[in-house]
């Protein structure tokens, strides 16, 4: 740390720059919980991604005859089904990496519809204060005051599961913490000089809002984001368990782990697989959110 | 030629202090009826202690405030009566804090060009030649429009804020605290550096400070504020040398002070200039 804010020092007087990427590469390399968490991440969007190639078999394609096939840690497991297969006769890891898909496009899309939602309320609310901030800290309030749990499981079983609904659905309950930092983060930049000095400069709202203050509250919402989609992730493997998110026979992680769970105390793998999978996935996320938030803490500069 | 680059009348912004939820909110007159002319190519010095109300001056005669009476007139004509684009050319600010009055995400470059392209003056060349330009007349090395404004000195960044605020060629400039953020030996830097700029550029300040010290040397005119209003104002050498309010020449006694024994200055008694105001 001391010695990159050496060189950043420095640069001020002699030495030419050390460019920005270069310092922002320097943090990421050292931080080993980021490292660690962006290469499991890394692994799983690629693994999501090639689904068609790496997968073995079609996720599927139901085989009688092959039913509950142990993976291949087991004595009886084979190498055609490497993860085995489930009552089906489905081959598990193929079920896993069409599974991965599904996670992952909730928790991106979810993500992504949320901080849409509550960044916009968060910075109008900080922004404009005034009666603006008392009618969006109403409506936030309104919204942490409903179980998000209770609501996604009613209006799930009303409207009938599937992967958009999961997906609307959560992107409609998952953005109050979106909301309640991006108000905070724009009231501390509200006054500063230099929003100051882009209105006299006859800047719009819209230009100030987006060009100037945004940047600035980026990292934070970043961060809330690979929260959030961690969250969306666990929540649609709930109400998949449930039967009110995505709908057999898609592959969904939580819906291999409700669909095994009569068979889980004589072949356990059923379910600690894609149990599994859903937790190194969720960490791997945290991980990358928790080192995000570090590598923007103040070093040397602000 | 206007007949003056800046005029107030009667200028007044008033805040309402809530005292909680059941008391009844105090009226705090942060600026009270101030009516002041710069002439063009004229630097007024604005004086008087912490809080009496100069930044709030500055930011209604900036348009970032409204004023709850009075006008603001520029070059003659009434602020409200132009857009604020027209304004922006006429008129730029220096804030205090070079620390927060540039945008941490954006090069210096960007930073600097960022009028020209509201403005839409010229291509993007034109506009980098116009930064190099600038950079140059406020003593900016070129390498430095690369960087950040976390990785700048303050004097550098304040370089940084004057060169923004006169890319555009605006006549007159609002300087509010332009150098109390800075150490001592950078003040005397960012001084002369105005007081260059305003010859080259036949400028017109509005210089804020609280301190008689600062500005003794660089403006033609001073007005003392106290408590939102003006207690008195005259040439340099009127308010230098023959102060008439009692809270001119006690806020002179506390900076100037000839003889070292009197030191730190007594603590004022304001009623007595309240009567005399
Ligand atoms: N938005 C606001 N709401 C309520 N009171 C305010 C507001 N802005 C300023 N004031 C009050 O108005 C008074 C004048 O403030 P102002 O910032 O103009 O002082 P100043 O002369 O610039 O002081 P300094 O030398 O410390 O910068 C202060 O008492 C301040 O508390
Ligand atoms: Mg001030």
């Amino acid at each position: 740390m001391s010695n990159l804010t050496l060189t950043a020092n420095s640069s001020i007087t002699s030495l030419p720059a050390v460019p920005e990427w270069r310092r922002i590469m320097n943090r990421f390399l050292g931080h080993r919980g980021l490292m660690i968490g962006s290469v499991i991440l890394a692994v799983i969007i690629l693994a999501a991604l090639f689904a068609p190639w790496l997968a073995p078999h079609d996720p599927y394609v139901q085989n009688v005859s092959q039913r509950m096939i142990p993976p291949i840690w087991h004595d009886k497991g084979t190498w055609n089904h490497i993860l085995g297969t489930d009552k089906l006769g489905r081959d598990y890891l193929s079920r896993l990496l069409y599974g991965a898909r599904i996670s992952l496009t909730i928790g991106i899309s979810a993500a992504v519809i949320s901080g849409l939602i509550g960044t916009t309320l968060g910075v109008l609310a900080g922004y404009f204060g005034g009666r603006v901030d008392a009618v969006i800290s109403y409506i936030i309030t309104t919204r942490l005051a409903l179980p998000v749990v209770l609501v996604a499981l009613a209006m799930a079983s009303l409207v009938g599961g599937s992967l958009q609904t999961v997906i609307v659905l959560l992107g409609l309950l998952l953005w109050d913490r979106f909301a309640v930092v991006a108000r905070s983060t724009t009231q501390q930049l509200r006054d500063a000089e230099f929003i100051a000095s882009a209105k006299v400069l006859g800047a719009s709202t819209p230009y100030i809002l987006i060009r100037e203050l945004l940047p600035n509250i980026l990292s934070a919402l970043i961060v809330v984001m690979t929260l959030e989609m961690a969250h969306a992730i666990l929540l649609e493997a709930a109400l998949s368990f449930l039967g009110i998110g995505v709908q057999p026979p898609s592959p969904s992680w939580g819906l291999m782990v409700a669909e095994g769970k009569s068979y889980m105390f004589f072949q356990p793998w059923v379910i600690a697989i894609p149990g599994v999978a859903l937790m190194v996935l969720v960490l791997a996320i945290n991980l990358v959110g928790d080192g995000l938030r570090d590598m923007n803490a103040p070093e040397g500069r602000s | 030629m206007p007949d003056y680059a800046l005029e107030l009348s009667n200028l007044s912004r008033h805040f309402y202090l809530k005292n909680g939820a059941f008391k009844e909110p105090t009226l705090l007159k942060a600026v009270d009826g101030i009516s002041l002319r710069i002439r063009p190519g004229e630097t007024l010095g604005l004086v008087g202690e912490s809080g009496c109300g100069k930044s709030t001056l500055a930011k209604m005669i900036l348009g970032l405030l409204e004023p709850t009476d009075g006008d603001v007139l520029v070059n003659d004509k009434v602020r409200g009566a132009s857009s604020r684009l027209a304004m922006a050319r006429q008129l730029q600010p220096i804030f205090q804090d070079p620390y927060s009055s540039l945008n941490p995400r954006k090069t210096i470059e960007k930073i600097i060009r960022l009028p020209l392209q509201l403005h839409k003056v010229g291509d993007s060349n034109s506009q980098r030649k116009a930064v190099k330009e600038i950079s140059d007349l406020v003593g900016l090395p070129e390498r430095l429009l690369k960087q950040y404004p976390g990785q700048l000195s303050g004097g550098q960044r304040q370089r940084v804020a004057i060169a923004r605020a006169l890319i555009l060629r605006p006549s007159i400039l609002v300087c509010d605290e332009p150098t109390s953020a800075l150490d001592v030996s950078v003040q005397a830097q960012i001084l002369n550096l105005l007081m260059d700029l305003k010859k080259e550029l036949n400028l017109t300040y509005l210089f804020i400070s609280h301190n008689l010290g600062v500005v003794e040397h660089l403006v033609d005119r001073v007005a003392v504020m106290y408590r939102g209003k003006l207690v008195e104002q005259g040439t340099r050498e009127e308010i230098f040398h023959h102060a008439k309010h009692p809270y001119t020449q006690a806020l002179l006694s506390s900076v100037l002070t000839p003889d070292p024994a009197l030191g730190v200055p007594e603590v004022l008694d304001s009623s007595s200039w309240d009567k005399a105001s």
